[in-house]
């Protein structure tokens, strides 16, 4: 009777690793959002200013406010990376572009450790600091419109 | 007999290892608060930035970059038309204190804890026209990511010491020939 629970025990033992290796198969993961309009809508305003650069500027010090240490920005395409190192590392990026003559639609998307952050409450913070830093008011954007 | 207990052998181990499975890939979830965005405090940004009566942004940029090169850092990244710059260094996070305590430990329990070994200081300077255009606001925002002796991150922080941040503007206004003063 110990004999045979000796074997199971060491049986357990031995497949335990393969188990919890073959548990996870490590896609790549790079298609895995199939981006719904919803989270689109969540991370992205649209404000009447055409200045693209100075809502960049504001990104960045909107972002430094936070917490965030700017980790590269470029102001021909319109992008601002960040993170925030505080126990696990948030990564945060901001892109700003025309949308018609008279706006511009800005859109955050963050990741906090190895997980994408889908919370509409985290973007709505954000888009609160940015728009007060910006003095303009931020419009939901429909996401069945063209040029989103 | 012993078809049965063979059998009850397999059962207990598919059993063990689908649970083993499932604990592998029990995914992590976003901590409710993790994500919370406080507040700046009006002193943390009194700390990180200051003002300088100069509108020459690109000479802000380079004397910044040239005092962080005396610094030990690195620019890892600039970009001119935003007044971004940003930089960081990678060194040694030994500490005496924490490698005596390893020996205790070691000594009095027979476990070894692990002790920090290696940190990499990033830093990003922005800089920005005031808002009546007639002086350039810098602002610096220090981080550090360390790594243990295992090779493990153990730490993740931003640096706050407002010492820190004093010293770097007081060598920033030297190399500027300004005087800085503290934003509000």
């Amino acid at each position: 009777m110990f004999a045979n629970r000796f074997i199971t025990f060491f049986l357990c033992m031995a497949f335990a690793p393969t188990a919890i290796l073959c548990g996870c198969n490590s896609a790549p993961k790079v298609n895995e959002a199939e981006v719904s309009l919803k989270l689109r809508s969540i991370q992205t305003r649209s404000y009447d200013t055409t200045n693209t650069n100075n809502a960049l500027r504001v990104a960045m010090a909107t972002l430094q406010d936070l917490g965030f240490v700017i980790d590269n920005a470029d102001a021909d395409l319109g992008t601002v990376s960040a993170t925030k190192l505080d126990n696990a590392a948030t990564k945060m990026t901001i892109t700003v572009r025309m949308r018609g003559k008279t706006q511009i639609l800005v859109r955050a998307n963050a990741q906090y450790r190895l997980l994408a952050v889908t919370d509409p409450i985290f973007y709505q913070q954000f888009f609160t600091a940015y728009s007060k830093s910006l003095f303009l008011e931020a419009h939901e954007v429909d996401t069945a419109a063209p040029g989103l | 007999m012993a078809h049965l207990s063979f059998f009850k052998h397999i059962a207990s181990v598919g059993l063990f290892c689908a649970l083993a499975g499932l604990i592998g890939c029990a995914s992590n979830t976003v901590p409710p608060d993790a994500l919370l965005m406080k507040e700046p405090t009006t002193e943390i940004r009194q700390r990180q930035a200051r003002r300088y009566a100069t509108t020459d942004e690109k000479q802000v940029i380079i004397a910044a970059a040239q005092l962080l090169q005396d610094l030990g850092f690195n620019v890892e990244n600039s970009e001119k038309d935003l007044g971004l710059l940003v930089v960081s260094k990678d060194r040694s996070a030994v500490d005496g204190g924490q490698v005596a305590g390893q020996i205790a430990v070691a000594v009095i329990f027979g476990v070894r804890m692990p002790v920090d070994k290696e940190q990499k200081i990033r830093a990003s300077v922005v800089t920005t026209l005031s808002a009546d255009q007639k002086a350039i606001d810098v602002r610096v925002t220090f981080q550090r990511l360390v790594w243990d002796d295992r090779g493990q991150l153990s730490k993740l922080e931003r640096l706050d010491d407002p010492e820190m941040y004093q010293d770097f503007y007081i060598k920033l206004s030297k190399a500027l020939f300004l005087e800085a003063q503290e934003v509000g």
